[in-house]
């Protein structure tokens, strides 16, 4: 997934958005003094690497009411995980989906998701759903709830590569 | 970042139609709103205006590519602590500090300190997790991604 300086450059340039013109793409192109058919074939090419998940909008989800939200962790069966995590991970109500070791004692969770809601009951609920789908797999869960943010930037990437 | 909720009336059945459909994404054509705005049954013209007007009330927050922070380059690890209650503030000081925090949040927990560090490097990582167990002598677990799931997330509007 190697991406060079013109790649970047393109990241650069859109990171916070895309020019909302008929023709994004060749404005794009006439910032960076690239043609509009270099920067169409970059994107797709990123896109089709994953570097780019995809170009859409980002719904501010506390402005549209879903303001509540969970990091449920779950125990889950090994040989399982990869199959469950992939369902969880597909719910229309999970941000991230993620599996990640376990810190034992402390910690015996591996998988992890993120639930939104438009209150707490309707995380709680959710994360029913969830547990009643992994079903006898999963042998421990809790649920955290952040109580304060204490830092929060955006990441930037550094110029150059 | 607006974080009220909007009222109830601020978005009309065309801006929901559209903040629902172009989560989902945009072709990377020519004209990638002309095309996406015949499947909605809109003119190039009205679909920009919406998605304009949709981001000057805070409805969405960016339209464009979402990249991989990974696939880019550098780091990222989620980490947690347990710290003791009358140390918190001390040691959400101390944590701060560091630049490869990128966000850093207070949850409901014996681990009730929950951050993401980011590095340029791999390496990166340990190390500044090693420094904040120096700086605060208390232990740094540190959760990387073994796996991350296709993510289904969708608000409806």
């Amino acid at each position: 997934m190697t991406i060079d300086a013109t790649d970047r450059r393109l990241i650069n340039a859109t990171q916070s958005g895309l020019p909302l013109t008929p023709e994004p793409f060749a404005e794009i192109a006439s910032w960076l003094g690239l043609t509009e058919d270099e920067v169409i074939d970059r994107l797709s090419a990123m896109q089709a690497r994953g570097v780019i998940r995809r170009i859409a909008l980002a719904p501010n989800h506390y402005a549209l009411g879903v303001t509540a939200n969970g990091m449920s962790v779950w125990d889950v069966a090994d040989d399982q995980a990869e199959t469950l995590g992939a369902k969880v991970g597909a719910l229309d109500y999970v941000s991230h989906c993620y599996l990640r070791p376990r810190a034992l004692p402390d910690w015996p969770y591996n998988l992890f998701a993120m639930i939104h809601g438009r209150d707490r009951a309707e995380v709680e609920a959710k994360r029913k759903e969830i547990a009643a789908l992994l079903g006898d797999a999963c042998r421990a869960r809790e649920i955290l709830y952040s109580t304060r943010i204490l830092k929060k930037t955006g990441l930037r990437l550094k110029e150059g590569s | 970042m607006r974080r009220a909720a909007l009222p109830d009336d601020a978005l009309d059945e065309v801006d929901r139609a559209v903040l629902n459909r172009l989560q989902d994404g945009l072709p990377i054509t020519h004209r990638p709103f002309a095309d996406a705005a015949t499947a909605l049954g809109l003119s190039e013209t009205d679909l920009i205006d919406r998605i304009a007007h949709l981001r000057e009330i805070g409805a969405i927050t960016r339209f464009g590519p979402f990249y991989d922070a990974e696939a880019m380059g550098g780091a990222f690890c989620l980490c947690a602590m347990a710290v003791p209650a009358e140390r918190f503030d001390d040691v959400v000081t101390l944590v701060n500090a560091h630049a490869e925090v990128a966000h850093n949040y207070e949850r409901t927990h014996r681990l009730n300190m929950w951050f993401v560090l980011a590095t340029d490097r791999p390496e990166g990582i340990e190390r500044v997790a090693q420094e904040i167990e120096a700086e605060t002598g208390l232990p740094v677990l540190l959760f990387p991604k073994l796996k991350e799931f296709f993510i289904g997330f969708r608000v409806t509007a």
